[in-house]
């Protein structure tokens, strides 16, 4: 076996000196009657060239070439190539938690870059290391303004990504809060009225997504009075933050949490990708997972290590504030590495590309005759209304290899036939067109 | 300071580099975007203008050289599997095959769209499907959900099953008992679920005193969340007895598998009566920690509680392709978007088909021979406070140490200078001042070897030169780091200094 650095002679040598006749004789200590008698049926180990073909055969089978036009929580941007070649390091990716702040200043140092980072994007003043992805980091800011405000009542906006609102149910299924769904209007934003009846003093949290699974701008400045007001939490999810790039930050919320995917991770299938949770100072020790801090070492030197730990799982245990243990900081370096390289002007510029492409497609959308859904100012995605009583859309789709949209049906059933559309700079105009023609003719 | 015994490591310059901000200057980039093919618009038209950003302030400018140089630099200043030994107890730290990392970069896999069409698809369900079989076979399970992220996630998506599962038969119950040498998640998941955790003292041998548990497994009782073998590296010999007592009060057995490392091919949960199980792919299945993350934290579960996995599960159409399946009325819901880490899994997938059964098999016996080989040879130096047979891992005190002033923590400070990752210090908790060390099957003889001398040797100096080892490390970049100060006077983000920037 090519991963064990070891000669038969050199196990015979350990053996012996251990004092065992063979290598059984380790397993002693497991009861004869669940030892394992045979086997496992698990096959031949295969060598490089046979794992990469399994593996390019399944891709094979997946196809590839396909025009994305697709985004509902996973967007398809261009990662500079300095991404995974610096990813790549194994001194950063065949590491552990940085427990030991002296061998792992690295890693620490990146994760305090992120953490400023997502502070600048999200107009927040303090970032956690980062969280398991956008769907899990939606149920630990709610939990998180639950303990802030010792409340039992949420209003989640429906037009907040719909999976994520059912790991949020998922998560708070025993914890004794009620979940209240706020509605949209035509604009595709929350109703405030809606907001204003179930407002109360027992709402703990009002949970927003700007943009929206609409695609449509949310007006987090006017929501967060009212929010506020009544002694509530306002918490602005994000799960395309490309658009902070143009967008105002949402710089009023109490709590801005998210999705990273979008800055430099690829799709992968749904993961692995990067949570994020950004919240005001007052709130810091309400805060879940890891943090990093910055220090000095015993000459003075500035150094970089995990702190305020008291609020975490291995010390708090069941009073903590998370059971959360690690955070994803493969792919939050990924976030770091991939704004540090669009930067300042960078990201603004991606975000105009993606707004101009989105634009252009919607006008020849409106063109052809379709109608979008909502009224609302859009980012990258918008809503085309009635396109599903097209027979064979979705199969003249893929004939043309394109991936174009999801019904909304799946999540929505009174907008079953309506199909989100996402356009990022990676959209060409000859793809859109043709899109535009197979939805429309 | 003596530093003839330190034969693994020797210092070296290491660059200096300053925070990415400190690097930025006006006008500099590291990125060009192609030409837009559409007309560019005004973001004043295309947006109402309250919602327009100016700039973000503070954020980096710097050019593509630099963003390169930074990051490689902050890598030199990281230890990884790559470099060396890293010893951290039931963390696994074992080699990350270079192949699994290039098969999740292929085309159509790296760039595949979680919404996307079933029939573009079909490749990505069957590595689902394919690691799910495979998974099954090694842990002796019926049924898989690969969508938990972490270990303390499918500890949770695990409790959040029993949970369903006693609530489906009429009283959901309210306590969960967990051993008091288990992991700190344990607890903080079993809140998640709704319960309330009891602890269940260890016995002398260090494992599960039979006796207490007996009294406390009342009808109350969900679940008992055992570690198999336990964080001491122990198997818990008596787990046919362990088994029958929770489940003749209607409990279930739930394992955490963060010790798998020490079963492949050996014993099997399934066959020793566990109900639920979860897996930790970046320990047991070779992923890469990341510095913490992304993991992947599947649950294999028993027949009976196949119902009751999150959604999606992975189902046949008519034709035999393969779809995902939503339609599960008895559910505990969704646990995160999408399907899980699929990146990871695939590289996971790797690993097995890698190794093979024999391979697996191999992996666990030479896991278990480098910690049972480490503990024969140090057990003199170092105090050993249980003495039943150890696997995978072993747990030594510094009781001895102690006396003379010197911790696990220094004694793990001063093996950085032998140029090794430190052990966990200080856990499990039932042993006080542990030292707990997992070698891993990736570690040569040689390598333990020096492992074992820097050992001895950081013994001796405890004896001769105590304050070395107390003011360890001594040969890293940075000394001792200030972790007090880091907690009292939180400083969480860069903000743009008033004093002028180093040069």
């Amino acid at each position: 076996m090519r991963y064990l650095p070891k000669s038969p002679e050199e196990r015979r040598r350990m053996l012996e000196q251990i004092g065992c006749d063979s290598i059984e004789q380790l397993f002693a200590c497991i009861p004869a009657e669940v030892r394992l008698s045979g086997n496992l049926n698990v096959g031949p180990g295969l060598s490089e060239p046979e794992i990469l073909d399994y593996f390019r055969q399944r891709a094979a089978e997946n196809g590839r070439g396909y025009a994305y036009f697709l985004g509902a929580g996973a967007y398809d941007h261009f990662r500079p190539a300095v991404v995974d070649s610096l990813i790549s390091r194994s001194e950063f990716y065949t590491a552990y938690t940085p427990y030991q702040p002296e061998i792992s200043q690295g890693t620490l140092q990146a994760i305090f870059e992120f953490q400023t980072l997502v502070c600048q994007l999200t107009g927040m003043e303090v970032a956690n290391a980062s969280l398991y992805d956008g769907s899990t980091a939606l149920p630990e800011a709610v939990m998180m303004a639950l303990r802030a405000t010792g409340r039992s009542r949420v209003v989640v906006a429906r037009s907040v990504h719909p999976e994520y609102r059912q790991v949020l149910k998922t998560y708070l299924q025993h914890q004794q809060t009620v979940v209240d769904e706020l509605p949209w209007q035509e604009s595709g934003q929350i109703e405030e009225a809606a907001l204003r009846e179930r407002l109360g003093s027992d709402v703990a949290a009002v949970v927003l997504q700007s943009p929206n699974f609409f695609g449509v701008v949310e007006k987090v400045a006017a929501a967060a009075p009212l929010a506020q007001a009544a002694g509530a939490l306002l918490i602005v999810m994000i799960t395309e933050p490309v658009s902070l790039g143009i967008l105002r930050p949402p710089a009023e919320a109490d709590i801005v949490a998210g999705e990273g995917q979008s800055l430099g991770i690829p799709p992968s299938f749904g993961g692995p990708y990067v949570g994020f949770l950004a919240t005001r100072e007052k709130y810091l020790r309400s805060m879940p997972g890891r943090l990093v801090g910055q220090t000095t070492d015993a000459r003075g030197e500035r150094a970089f290590c995990l702190t305020l730990a008291t609020r975490e799982q291995h010390i708090r245990r069941e009073k903590a504030t998370s059971n959360i243990c690690t955070n994803q900081a493969l792919c939050a370096l990924m976030v770091t590495i991939f704004l540090s390289t669009y930067g300042k002007q960078g990201l603004r510029e991606l975000a105009l590309q993606n707004l101009s492409k989105s634009h252009y497609a919607a006008e020849r959308f409106r063109q052809a005759g379709a109608q979008l859904r909502f009224r609302g100012s859009f980012f990258n995605e918008f809503v085309v209304a009635g396109l599903g009583q097209r027979p064979r859309l979705a199969q003249r789709l893929l004939e043309e290899r394109i991936v174009g949209g999801l019904d909304l049906g799946r999540f929505y059933p009174e907008l079953a036939g309506d199909r989100l559309f996402c356009f990022t700079e990676t959209a060409r105009r000859e793809k859109m067109d043709q899109l535009v023609r197979i939805c429309t003719e | 300071m003596s530093n003839q015994d330190i034969k693994k490591a020797a210092s070296h310059v290491t660059q200096n580099e300053w925070l990415i901000f400190e690097r930025s200057a006006a006008g500099k980039q590291a990125y060009q975007l192609p030409p837009s093919d559409v007309r560019v618009v005004d973001p004043a038209e295309a947006l109402e203008p309250e919602l327009i950003r100016m700039e973000i302030e503070g954020f980096p400018e710097v050019s593509e050289v630099e963003v390169v140089r930074h990051f490689t630099r902050l890598s030199t200043w990281n230890y990884g599997v790559d470099t060396g030994a890293y010893l951290l107890g039931s963390c696994t730290m074992k080699y990350n095959p270079k192949i699994n990392e290039v098969v999740a970069r292929l085309e159509a896999i790296a760039d595949a769209h979680p919404c996307q069409p079933e029939e573009i698809s079909q490749g990505c369900f069957k590595i689902l499907q394919h690691l799910s079989q495979l998974l099954l076979e090694i842990t002796g399970l019926d049924a898989i959900t690969l969508q938990p992220a972490a270990g303390a996630h499918g500890e949770q998506t695990g409790l959040l099953l029993v949970r369903a599962y006693l609530d489906s038969k009429g009283n959901p119950r309210r306590k969960v008992l967990i051993p008091d040498s288990a992991h700190g998640t344990n607890p903080a998941s079993a809140s998640i679920a709704g319960y309330q955790t009891q602890s269940v003292g260890s016995n002398a041998a260090g494992t599960v005193d039979l006796s207490k548990l007996d009294r406390l497994m009342t009808e109350d009782v969900a679940a008992l969340m055992l570690t198999n073998p336990n964080t001491l590296g122990i198997f818990e010999d008596q787990i046919r007895s362990i088994a029958e007592i929770v489940h003749s009060r209607g409990g279930l057995l739930y394992m955490d598998g963060a010790n798998m490392n020490a079963l492949l091919g050996v014993s099997r949960p399934g066959d020793f009566g566990v109900d639920v199980l979860h897996l930790n792919l970046h320990k047991t299945f070779s992923t890469p920690h990341g510095g913490g993350g992304p993991g992947a934290g599947p649950v294999a579960v028993k027949q009976f509680l196949e119902p009751f996995l999150p959604v999606p599960v992975i189902g046949e159409n008519e034709g035999g392709s393969l779809a995902f399946n939503y339609d599960r009325p008895q559910s505990i819901g969704r646990v995160r978007a999408f399907y899980g880490n699929f990146g990871v899994l695939v590289r996971a997938l790797a690993y097995i088909l890698a190794n093979g059964a024999e391979g697996l098999r191999r992996t666990t016996e030479d896991a278990v021979l480098n910690s049972v080989y480490l503990r024969k040879r140090l057990e003199g130096t170092y105090d050993l406070p249980y003495s039943a047979p150890t696997l995978h891992e072993c747990v030594f005190s510094d009781k001895k140490q102690a006396r003379l002033g010197v911790h696990t923590g220094d004694i793990a400070k001063r093996l950085i200078d032998y140029g090794f990752h430190p052990y966990t210090v200080s856990f499990p908790l039932i042993v006080p001042g542990a030292l707990m060390i997992e070698p891993t099957e990736s570690e040569s003889i040689q390598e333990l070897d020096l492992l074992v001398d820097a050992l001895q040797a950081i013994a001796r100096e405890a004896e001769q030169e105590p304050e070395t080892v107390l003011h360890a490390p001594h040969y890293t970049r940075i000394s001792r780091v200030d972790e007090v100060q880091a907690a009292r006077r939180p400083i969480l983000r860069w903000k743009p200094a008033t004093e002028p920037r180093p040069t």
